[in-house]
């Protein structure tokens, strides 16, 4: 005990202390708090319970503790009422949010919250008012389309979707630094839930106008022509030959200019 | 004394410039330069170099020429090399490598050949003057005269005036012709073609493609429709594609507490439902690049900005005039319908467009 007591002034012993309780805490903690469960029951109050947990630590310094919202100020968040689970599971499971910093668009990035964790903050936000809904597979999974169907997805992209995204889905720019994402690689669960919520600076394409099954359709075609192989060159977004022949022309004269340069330069003279 | 020779001689200058006294060419002919020898002249050893060099090349030509063949031959055609990004046909690859380093070899070897092998002692040659002598042209005037006579065309006069117009008459039909490129565009002909649409009081907006019709209480606010007049079905071919290229329209929902809706135009949405022209103002480009954030309508051509919060009042690029709106309400079915045609044509500019009924940023 002397030996505590002689020390209980030394400059090291309040950090010492502190590495000390916070140790204690944590082994309090894992001895005492209850194990997570990891079964995704969709709408009960303990999922709601933890989404709003998740969300008052993630989400809630830009959208406000209840997802109301922050329209002034300097960091802005939307409001969350009415936004609905299907906008939750492709904001976060895509990485968009949360943003790392507020900018002209978020971007998308790993994610950092498990399958489950970004269930129980959809399932949160959708308590808060009504929305779409997490859609069922049989909604944009495009098996089973007929060659006609998939043709006519083609069309409803190049009509709706081609104007921001590109005749192929490789994306494309927008004003102020913020930009149509590619398509490219994008799940059919994520191409489905952008349309019928409308993420950032997308429209909305509600269900009510273009149908399910347009929107099935719609995937059914890029998820074809995103296999269709690439018989050679660069793809430059499908753009044709204007593009490709545009870098011919640049790099070819280039290339023509170095040569017209050394035809006309003066050799080495004997003195 | 020219005023050249005057600073070039005069007092105070850093150094004598030489003149003459010829005031077309002040300075006089310098002369050519010095020729010098080149290295592969003076040295055989640097000449044999270049010699091999030139070999070499021509040389590497036909072991290309046989690795195409081969490759022709030996490789499958649908055989692919997969490198990063690219993915291409090995045979095309081949081809292209050595038929194309083939043909740059055979050039670049002549080039190396002409630069450090063949003389290149500079040789002037002088111009002569381009108009031949006296015997020769008084010889071909005469052959001529003789050839008009024998011709009979002076004794005989009707020969020739026949001939001029017989073609002056036969380019006629040609003329003709260009009144394909018509009609000519008159005040008439315009206000009942290229400034009108289909669409009228009563016609339903309907999907594109789909042809579905709308109903109002199924567009969201922050939605986009491509969107067609119902009555565009009935028309095909040539026809069909004029009557979409001026009456396609994109309908999009606003929250119509946080846009601006004047005054003359509060009866021409429904609960923030608002109806455009989808075709730019400027140069006729259909547009759907919509921000649903900031209402701005973007034309991906030149960049023409649209602010569809404002009655699309162009908010940037180079379109000068507001995007035509078009009124709607619904019917009793709940589904959305045109209240009128457009009040203004949609479309490009052209000269002859009327332009002072257009939407003015300000207006109300």
């Amino acid at each position: 005990m002397r030996f505590l007591t002689a020390r209980r002034r030394h400059p090291a012993a309040k950090a010492l202390l502190l590495v000390f309780a916070l140790l204690v805490m944590g082994a309090l903690y894992s001895a005492l708090a209850p194990s997570s469960k990891s079964a995704a029951d969709t709408g009960t109050s303990q999922q709601v319970a933890e989404g709003k947990k998740l969300f008052a630590v993630s989400c809630a310094s830009c959208h406000g503790m209840n997802g109301e919202g922050q329209v002034s100020g300097s960091i802005q968040g939307p409001p969350l009422t009415g936004v609905g689970a299907a906008a939750v599971e492709f904001q976060v499971a895509t990485g968009r949010m949360p943003m790392a910093h507020p900018g002209a668009q978020a971007a998308v990035k790993p994610s950092e919250f498990s399958e489950d964790e970004v269930l129980a903050l959809a399932a949160y936000v959708a308590s808060l008012g009504p929305g779409p809904a997490i859609p069922e597979p049989e909604q944009y999974d495009p098996a089973g389309l007929s060659e006609e169907e998939i043709a006519r997805g083609g069309e409803l992209f190049r009509t709706n979707c081609s104007a921001c995204h590109n005749f192929e889905g490789a994306g494309g720019a927008l004003p102020n630094g913020k930009y149509a994402p590619s398509l490219i690689g994008v799940s059919n669960l994520h191409l489905y839930e952008a349309m019928v919520t409308g993420p950032q600076q997308m429209p909305v394409f509600s269900n009510g106008v273009l149908t399910i099954d347009d929107k099935r359709a719609i995937i059914g075609y890029l998820n074809e022509l995103h296999e269709q192989p690439n018989r050679g060159g660069l793809a430059l977004g499908g753009l044709g030959p204007v593009a490709e022949g545009l870098w011919a022309w640049v790099v070819g004269i280039g290339v023509l200019i170095l040569f017209a340069i050394w035809i006309a330069a003066k050799g080495v003279k004997a003195r | 004394m020219t005023d050249l020779e005057h600073r070039g001689a005069g007092p105070g200058g850093h150094g004598e410039l030489a003149t003459t006294d010829d005031p077309r060419y002040p300075v006089p002919d310098p002369g050519d330069p010095e020729h010098l020898p080149r290295l592969t002249d003076v040295d055989e050893a640097a000449a044999d170099r270049a010699t091999r060099q030139v070999a070499i090349m021509f040389g590497l030509v036909p072991i290309l020429a046989l690795i195409f063949v081969v490759t022709y031959f030996a490789v499958p055609k649908d055989d692919y090399i997969d490198f990063g990004p690219m993915h291409t046909n090995t045979q095309n690859l081949v081809f292209g490598l050595t038929l194309g380093l083939a043909l740059l070899l055979i050039g670049l070897g002549a080039i190396q050949w002409a630069r450090q092998l063949m003389d290149d002692e500079e040789k002037i040659e002088y111009r002569h003057g381009a108009v031949s002598d006296e015997e020769d042209r008084t010889y071909v005037l005469d052959e001529l005269d003789k050839g008009i006579a024998e011709s009979k065309v002076t004794r005989r006069k009707v020969l020739g005036r026949s001939l001029l117009g017989a073609l002056g008459l036969v380019a006629l039909p040609g003329v003709v012709l260009l009144a394909d490129l018509g009609p000519w565009p008159t005040r008439k002909w315009i206000s009942g073609t290229i400034a009108t649409t289909i669409w009228e009081e009563g016609i339903r907006l309907v999907n594109d493609v789909t042809y579905v019709p709308i109903r109002a209480e199924q567009v969201q606010i922050g939605q986009l429709i491509n969107a067609q007049p119902e009555n565009l079905q009935e028309y095909h071919g040539t026809e069909f594609l004029q009557e979409k290229a001026k009456a396609s329209i994109i309908v999009v929902r606003m929250n119509p507490n946080t846009i601006k809706i004047p005054d003359s135009r509060k009866d021409w949405h429904v609960g923030g439902i608002l109806c455009y022209s989808k075709i730019c103002t400027h140069v006729g480009c259909p547009i759907s690049l919509w921000e649903q954030q900031t209402h701005h309508l973007l034309c991906p051509c030149h960049q023409s900005t649209f602010d569809l919060g404002d009655s699309g009042v162009v908010v940037f690029g180079p379109a000068a005039r507001s995007l035509p709106q078009l009124p709607i309400t619904v019917d009793a079915e709940g589904y959305l319908v045109a209240r009128d045609g457009f009040s203004v044509p949609t479309g490009p500019s052209y000269f002859e467009r009327d332009s002072r009924n257009d939407f003015q940023e300000g207006d109300n």
